[in-house]
């Protein structure tokens, strides 16, 4: 546990949380490896974990018929991804792929859902985290949608 | 001494220069590179960031970013097939006339970047303008810091100038991350705007300078995005794209508020240009 808690600490996302919210966190977390082609979860399953990438890559992607798995974001070290966890009906909404050896914390959703529910001071610590990750990745989808690099660029 | 291109400038700025086409290559679906001859095998000399504008005899003329090494070979320039006069110029092949008025405009601050650590960010075809600069860096490599190129594009087919980028990436003495907008499941890199690489960029803001040429959004984007990381707006250059004809500062076609982008750019410090971007009119 005090492993984790260090590792927890150490990832940018918790950056400058205090010590007892890390601890609170940490009961919620577990480290999660996954190879290369390996697919972290899957559209439609239940959005039972939030992760947080220590190393490697993954693509988020969802399949379009005739198209094949089309990826619509990369992430590396030190990023977050699966925020369906934080509302209902906690589903994932895409897939999650390895792109090479990953090393992530996986945190239990419905553990970490109750212990913000409890401590709301957590929760609310939590979700000054997650809402700039949203809105960086609502700007950037923005920016993807307007087709920058078009011949009208 | 002045060279036989800046003389010739210099006393006649509207008179096109003769050269041939010595290669033709395609880079991405509707990019292509030309390799240029000055008639007589004169050499041109021009410096990173600068412009010349070709001609498309018959057709017309067009503003176009010199995409070679300023310390060597041909002269070269890497054209996205838009317009009537672009798509004629990327049409040429060997031994066919085009016309050469250049080069025109400020470059990059290669002098300013010596002793810092240089971010180049290029978005799409903006890759074309920033690679005189790049052979510069890599040229003089011991006279900069951490050289660290980020380059987005459109689709992983649209990557201009593939091959040389991939070389790039094994080198041990710069860092280079790609990334693409959009991707199918052949693609193994990065998929995500370029600003995302960006935020990911470990960087000494004190030490960074940084050059930025793509579509003026991303320039804008980037912009803010360094200015996030503390880098100054003095040290971020944005390379313009407006709609030159002159070439001199005499005709106002590109005029950007109280600037010509031919004559004063098209490289300018964000510091200048922020307030100008920040006015839809113009």
């Amino acid at each position: 546990m005090e492993n984790l808690e260090r590792i927890l600490s150490d990832h940018p996302f918790f950056h400058g949380v205090n010590e007892g919210f890390v601890a609170l966190a940490a009961g919620c977390a577990k480290n999660a490896r996954f190879e290369a082609g390996d697919f972290i979860f899957h559209e439609g399953e239940a959005a039972d974990q939030f992760y947080l990438v220590r190393e490697g890559r993954v693509a988020l992607q969802v399949a379009a018929p005739g198209r094949g798995a089309a990826t619509f974001l990369t992430l590396g070290a030190g990023e977050v991804f699966g925020v369906n966890w934080l509302v209902p009906p906690y589903r994932w909404v895409y897939d999650a792929k390895a792109l090479e050896r990953c090393r992530l914390i996986a945190m239990d959703a419905k553990c970490l859902r109750g212990k913000c529910e409890a401590d709301h001071s957590l929760g609310y610590d939590i979700m000054k985290r997650l809402m700039p990750v949203l809105i960086d990745r609502l700007h950037e989808t923005r920016l993807q949608f307007l087709d920058l690099y078009g011949s009208h660029g | 001494m002045m060279s036989e291109t800046a003389a010739l400038l210099h006393a006649r700025p509207m008179v096109p220069q003769i050269a041939h086409v010595r290669r033709r290559r395609h880079d991405a679906p509707d990019a292509w590179t030309l390799e240029l001859e000055m008639a007589g095998g004169a050499r041109f000399h021009y410096a990173p960031g600068q412009f010349n504008m070709l001609t498309a005899f018959g057709v017309g003329e067009a503003a176009i970013s010199v995409s070679g090494d300023p310390a060597d070979g041909p002269l070269i320039h890497t054209i996205r097939a838009v317009g009537p006069v672009s798509k004629a110029l990327t049409q040429l092949g060997p031994g066919d006339p085009i016309g050469v008025r250049g080069p025109f405009g400020v470059g990059w601050p290669m002098a300013q970047a010596e002793g810092r650590d240089v971010v180049v960010v290029a978005g799409g075809l903006g890759v074309a303008p920033l690679r005189p600069a790049l052979y510069s860096l890599l040229g003089a490599r011991d006279r900069f810091g951490k050289v660290t190129l980020l380059f987005g594009a459109r689709r992983p087919e649209e990557i201009v100038f593939r091959r040389e980028v991939e070389h790039w990436r094994g080198r041990l003495d710069m860092d280079v991350e790609v990334t693409v907008d959009h991707a199918t499941g052949d693609w193994h890199g990065n998929v995500g705007v370029v600003t995302n690489l960006l935020s990911r960029l470990d960087i000494d803001p004190a030490k960074t300078l940084a050059m930025v040429c793509g579509p003026e959004v991303m320039m804008r984007f980037v912009s803010m995005a360094l200015v996030d990381k503390g880098v100054g707006e003095e040290a971020i250059y944005l390379s313009m794209e407006r709609n030159m004809k002159c070439a001199i500062g005499q005709c106002g076609h590109c005029q950007l508020g109280p600037t010509f982008i031919c004559r004063d750019g098209p490289v300018f410090t964000y510091a200048r240009l922020k307030p100008l971007l920040a006015i839809k009119e113009l």
